[in-house]
């Protein structure tokens, strides 16, 4: 659940009734009058204070707050993960795991940008999966009426386009609670997606297309799909870390009142977050649709949790203003990793569906309990040192 | 560190020789990891008392108030209630000992209604132990007519005026049989009427027996209210005084340690061009037909009661909230109106009243926030790099004096008047033409105070024209060069200099009372 | 000019209206106003177009495909209104479902009572864990019962692996539980209904019920109140698996298979119910009624379009939409209630 402090605020002085005129007490006191800057002096800095003018260097360098920042915790873990895998594992260590794990967790990955963003703005989208399903549906129909495939793609995004829309104009422009508006939207895109497809399955899709999504890129295994991913991937990371637009994202995701201020258009980046996340997946729905060369209603459900969890993973934080792009990357690959590296060892999907869980709540839970170990040491500390 | 004794804290009062301490605190002691919030906490209310305690910002008042609520537990001293010994596990516990804290900002529940929020955990039982709600109503009736304010126990608490709020925790208080009474700023939101209302219920239950501590940056609010004055100073007591032995000059000593000659410093500065021109703003029921111009190198200060409207125009100017008609104008070009953004880019830049909530993103690093208004202006080719964000805010840290532990600590972890000294960098960092300062100085301790002053004063000589909302009448008139004073959404008087004083401000700020009298 | 010494002469507040709410007016400020008027409009509308639809046989499907959803939104709203979430509602049934399955095969001769019991001790178990978690570790509650929604689901897999379990394991009486009918209610109903009544004098009249809702109303001020605030949330998820577990034990009653699957995707399902049922998303509003109410009405659209002879595939979209108004007709609630509030107090001044 998005942040619950900041979805309420208890009263708002500004929306209180006009107060009657009278003498207030507070305008009571004229104080003395000086007209004449009589001293230049600057009143004495902070009294016992422990901190610093600003632009002092501090105590630790970029470099080690970039070495043991939780991104990087997850990227170590991933490498030992993959590495303790290729060694124990037969046949991990090949380029076809590359393509298959690849290829298994593309719709993840895709899905997971744009909710990071979404995620960090403070809100969530649960429609997702359903999008990337009525994408699909659609696209099934509409081929087999006869449509040429180019059009047919570029309707798909389209609609994913508009889902994203309506999602957007409910919560960003109505203020709605994203949590709510996305079970909706949830649950009537997947039931448009049946509207559409009924419970027929489309699969004559050009092979051509179909051979071209599960292809790889000469002997190295990576799916050529992968470059699009990778632009993707580039785009939103830059969006994120490197534009005005991902700053303002940050700031709003902690403060929507404090973003106003500062001229951010809550509104409006709220809304480009939705078209971004309809628009994506669509891209997953079509992904899904020519990879398995199946469109159908139920293509891609419950991904919306799966994606969820692995941006949650990825450090991202659920009430807003904490994640980054890297971080959820390597949550995704992670659990794409051990995914498929239980399925080649024989481990049954049981497992791999409780490791995932264990994950998820591991990642939130262990950032507290180290917190409150380091507060406990501390306090021990300075019951030893003598006081001041 | 000075020992109570020395400063004839239990002077008897000439009044009432009876008088017996409710509650007495010595040498309580707090600290938190390395910081030590209250090295002496101490504090002596007697029964039937109205007991100011005032300090700076950060001179361990907030502390002393938690410990009396059972939020925080002392590490050391001597905490009395009625003579006995008490140590308070959590709030309850404090509650159960007769004690009731009303915080500036009330902490209601905004979904249940307001008898059952004068009544949460003791609500009433009727038949089979299950809550009475007529009784519940009956009893908040009761109360309200007690104190005499019509507030309807049926209605939800969400969307009452912070003073109803107020009202509603005294009522709270009363029903609890609270026998001390802590304040903490409680007008620091609140109009005048509002402030007499609640001040005559104060004196009403000190009257009837309670001890009443009161937390306040307002002297005149101290010295018309309290019995005794306790100043604290870097999280020590310093001394108690009778209020009617004592004087502003020398509690303002007490409290800094120092003395303060120059806390309005503007300087004369000539007028320059008009940089900003409101014609005819209007919002029904919230401000009509609002004219003002602000020139270069001028301070402008809005004054008048809470609730004039004087905040909604400042708003409105920057676009936050809309207006139905008139027009802004920055340097003789009309402004888009309900755009932030354009306002920004046209120059102005926004302090807003609300630090914590408006002015700062509070989780969010120090040279994150300083940076914030630069996004745009710090890209390049739209890219933003963290350097540039750092070089920028580290400049403008610099330059005001902020002191943090480090740029990138939340800006959460820094002192009130370095949090307002960042709001000041991050405007000023966009080179802005024209700054509207909504109570800069509030909940600012009196050093900070007068930094801040002074650089708004040092601002205005190099040509930024400042539009200033205060409360603070000696603000208003140390530091403007001209004065706007707004009533019920009008202006109703335009000062110079020269005209402005106390009583004309006043005067034009309340002119409807006195023409109906 | 004295500016002091005319205080007493400052008018206190203007005297407000002191208007007592007529019952009407009760009734028209009530939450859950919409869902009950679109559940009436709802099945007027089609026993008007087709009689059978309150048929004996007909009253009786809807209230039986109504329980087990009526059960886990009346514990779902409990954790809500304490501004929390559990997602793992739908994994807590499934285990509970397989677990009564194999005890039945296990211990043929147990009392159906004592399955229950069981079953809700097993639900009780898994809604404390999470509850646990939650107020200790301090994380968000949509985070960890999203974890243990995968858990849970695991366990399920890898105790059920292939295994189902059907309706010819168990005993004849406890079938019959969906089955017979009191005064035309089917007993499984009749449970749901002393569960929702239970609970909702529960959060009504009881000073730990109002004290889940000022938890979700403001969550830092209950706890500077000295309200338990971790113990009441943990009641509220242990109450919540204990409905959960009861869902899964009626669950096996009613249907004819439990397996490792059972229950999945419920969880938005039951939290759509309570949203309709008017209760509010980020806690402190809503009561168990309106969600019990909420349930009802998602399951008898279903039913409705059936009846109606809707193409089936536009139920779920139809549901989509139901929720989508929910949430915007409590919006448009708020709004006309606060514009209300203001002009009563412009009127003040």
């Amino acid at each position: 659940m998005s942040d619950p402090s900041r979805s309420r605020t208890a009263v708002d002085p500004d929306q209180g009734p006009p107060d009657p005129p009278a003498k207030g007490k507070r305008m009571a006191a004229p104080g003395t009058r000086t007209s004449e800057e009589k001293s230049t002096r600057r009143p004495a800095a902070g009294k016992a204070d422990t901190t610093r003018v600003l632009a002092v260097p501090k105590g630790r360098t970029g470099a080690a707050r970039i070495l043991l920042g939780r991104d990087a915790i997850m990227i170590y873990v991933l490498v030992v993960v993959v590495l303790y895998a290729s060694l124990v594992i037969p046949r991990f260590a090949s380029p076809v795991t590359v393509g298959f794990l690849l290829l298994d967790v593309i719709p993840t990955l895709l899905i997971a940008l744009p909710m990071t963003l979404v995620i960090i703005s403070g809100e969530i989208d649960l429609s997702v999966a359903s999008i990337a399903g009525l994408t699909s549906a659609l696209m099934g129909v509409l081929w087999q009426g006869g449509m040429p495939i180019a059009l047919v793609l570029v309707i798909c995004v389209l609609a994913g386009l508009v889902a994203g829309a309506f999602n957007g104009v409910l919560i960003a422009y109505l203020g709605l609670p994203s949590l709510a508006v996305t079970i909706g939207t949830l649950a009537l895109f997947r039931g448009l997606a049946l509207v559409v497809i009924g419970d027929n399955a489309v699969a004559n899709f050009p092979p051509g297309l179909t051979s071209f999504f599960t292809s790889k890129i000469g002997g190295t295994g990576i799916p050529t799909v992968m470059v699009g991913v990778v632009v993707l991937i580039v785009a939103f990371a830059v969006v994120l870390h490197f534009t005005p637009f991902g700053r303002g994202l940050f700031a709003l995701g902690y403060s929507k009142e404090a973003a106003t201020f500062v001229g951010i258009d809550v509104a409006r980046s709220k809304f480009l977050l939705y078209l971004a996340t309809g628009t994506v997946s669509a891209f997953a729905g079509i992904y899904w649709t020519l990879r398995y060369s199946s469109a159908r209603s139920d293509n891609a459900s419950g991904l919306e949790l799966a994606v969820i969890a692995a941006v949650l993973l990825g450090g991202v934080s659920i009430f807003g203003g904490k994640g980054s792009i890297p971080g959820v990357l390597a949550g995704v690959l992670l659990i794409g990793t051990i995914n498929y590296a239980l399925k080649l060892d024989r481990v049954s999907e049981v497992v791999l569906i409780i490791v995932t869980g264990s994950l998820l709540i591991l990642s939130v839970v262990a950032p507290n309990i180290a917190a409150a170990v380091q507060r406990a040491r501390h306090a021990r500390q300075v019951r030893a040192a003598p006081l001041p | 560190m000075t020992h109570p004794a020395d400063h004839g804290i239990e002077a008897p009062d000439p009044t009432d020789p009876d008088r017996t301490s409710v509650l007495t605190l010595r040498g309580a002691l707090k600290t938190f990891g390395p910081v030590v919030a209250l090295a002496d906490g101490t504090v002596e209310l007697a029964a039937g008392e109205i007991h100011a305690l005032v300090g700076e910002n950060g001179a361990g008042k907030s502390t002393l108030v938690k410990i009396l609520a059972g939020v925080h537990q002392p590490d050391a001293g001597e905490f009395l209630v009625a003579g006995q010994p008490v140590s308070f596990r959590n709030v309850a516990d404090s509650k159960a000992a007769g004690i009731s804290v009303i915080y500036q900002e009330p902490t209601l529940f905004p979904d249940l209604t307001v008898a059952e929020n004068i009544f949460v955990g003791r609500q009433p039982k009727g038949r089979f132990g299950l809550i009475s709600r007529i009784e519940m109503r009956r009893r908040a009736g009761e109360l309200f007519d007690q104190l005499g304010v019509p507030i309807d126990p049926d209605r939800v608490a969400e969307g009452l005026s912070i003073a109803d709020q107020q009202i509603i925790e005294i009522a709270k208080a009363i029903s609890l049989d609270a026998r001390v009474l802590v304040m903490d700023e409680p007008t620091a939101a609140l109009s005048g009427v509002e402030v007499d209302r609640l001040f005559a219920v104060a004196r009403r239950l000190r009257d009837s027996g309670s001890g009443i501590l009161f937390i306040s940056h307002r002297f005149d609010e101290v010295f018309g209210l309290c019995d005794r004055i306790t100043v604290m100073r870097d999280g020590t007591y310093i001394a108690t005084h009778e209020t009617g032995a004592t004087s502003v000059e020398a509690i303002v000593r007490e409290m800094v340690g120092r003395d303060i000659d120059a806390l309005f410093p503007k300087t004369e500065t000539e007028a320059g061009d008009v940089v900003l021109r409101v014609s005819g703003l209007t919002r029904p029921g919230v401000f009509h037909d609002i004219d003002f111009e602000v020139r270069a190198g001028e301070i402008v200060a809005l004054s008048g009661l809470v609730g004039a409207g004087r905040t909604e125009v400042a708003r409105a100017v920057f676009g936050i909230d809309r207006y139905e008609s008139g027009t802004v104008e920055m340097a003789g070009r009309p402004l888009r109106r309900k755009d932030p953004r354009a306002a920004i880019d046209a120059g102005i830049g926004f302090v807003p009243e609300d630090r914590r909530k408006q002015g700062l993103v509070m989780d969010l690093s120090v040279e994150r926030n300083a940076a914030l208004t630069l996004r745009h202006s710090l890209a390049r080719f739209g890219l933003i790099s963290g350097r540039a964000e750092r070089e920028a805010a580290e400049t403008w840290g610099k330059r005001l004096q902020v002191k943090a532990g480090s740029p990138e600590h939340a800006v959460s972890t820094l002192s009130g008047g370095n949090q307002q000294k960042v709001v000041l960098a991050k405007w000023l960092a966009t080179d802005p033409k024209l700054l509207i300062v909504d109570e800069p100085t509030r909940g600012i301790d009196v050093g900070t105070k007068a930094e801040v002053h002074r650089l708004l004063s040092e601002l205005a000589g190099r040509g930024i024209a400042i539009l200033m909302i205060s409360s603070e009448l000696p603000e208003v008139l140390g530091m403007a060069d001209r004065v706007l004073v707004m009533r019920e959404g009008r202006i109703t008087g335009r000062l110079d200099r020269a005209e402005a004083t106390a009583e004309t401000v006043m005067h034009a700020a309340t002119a409807s009372l006195e023409a109906s009298r | 000019m004295s500016l002091d010494g005319t205080v007493g002469a400052a008018p206190a507040h203007p005297t407000a209206p002191h208007s007592r709410p007529s019952a009407l007016a009760n009734l028209l400020r009530l939450r859950e106003l919409p869902v009950i008027l679109a559940l009436v409009v709802l099945v007027a509308v089609t026993a008007a177009l087709n009689p059978l639809f309150l048929s004996e046989q007909g009253i009786k499907d809807l209230l039986l495909n109504a329980t087990i959803l009526m059960i886990l939104a009346v514990g779902q709203t409990l954790v809500i209104i304490t501004r929390n979430i559990d997602l793992s509602v739908g994994s807590i049934l499934g285990l509970v479902a397989f677990g009564t399955g194999s005890i039945f095969v296990a211990a043929p001769n147990l009392p159906i009572i004592a399955v229950f019991v069981l079953g809700m001790l097993f639900g009780a178990v898994l809604g404390a864990l999470n509850g646990l978690l939650i107020t200790i570790a301090k994380v968000p509650a949509l985070v960890i019962t999203l974890g243990t929604l995968y858990i849970f689901r695991g366990v399920n897999n890898a105790w059920a692996g292939g295994t189902q379990y059907f309706a010819g394991d168990r005993p004849e009486a406890f079938g019959n539980l969906s089955v017979d009918t009191v005064l035309g209610f089917p007993v499984i109903t009749l449970i749901a209904v002393v569960v929702v009544a239970i609970v909702a004098v529960y959060m009504l009249g009881t000073r730990p019920g109002r004290d889940l809702y000022a938890i979700g109303s403001d969550p830092d001020a209950a706890r500077l109140f000295g309200i338990p605030v971790t113990r009441r949330v943990l009641l509220a998820f242990v109450v919540n698996g204990l409905l959960a577990g009861l869902a899964g034990v009626l669950y096996a009653s009613r249907f004819n298979s439990v397996g490792a699957t059972t229950g999945s995707g419920l969880e938005l399902d039951v939290v759509a119910a309570a949203v309709v049922g008017g209760v509010a998303i980020f806690g402190g509003s809503g009561t168990v009624v309106g969600a019990a109410i909420g349930a009802l009405l998602l399951t008898t659209i279903t039913s409705a379009l059936t009846a109606l002879r809707v193409d089936k595939f536009w139920q779920q979209a139809i549901v989509g939409i139901l929720i989508l108004a929910a949430v915007v007709i409590d919006r448009l609630a708020s709004v006309r209630a606060a514009r209300k509030l203001r002009m009563l107090e412009a009127r003040n001044v």
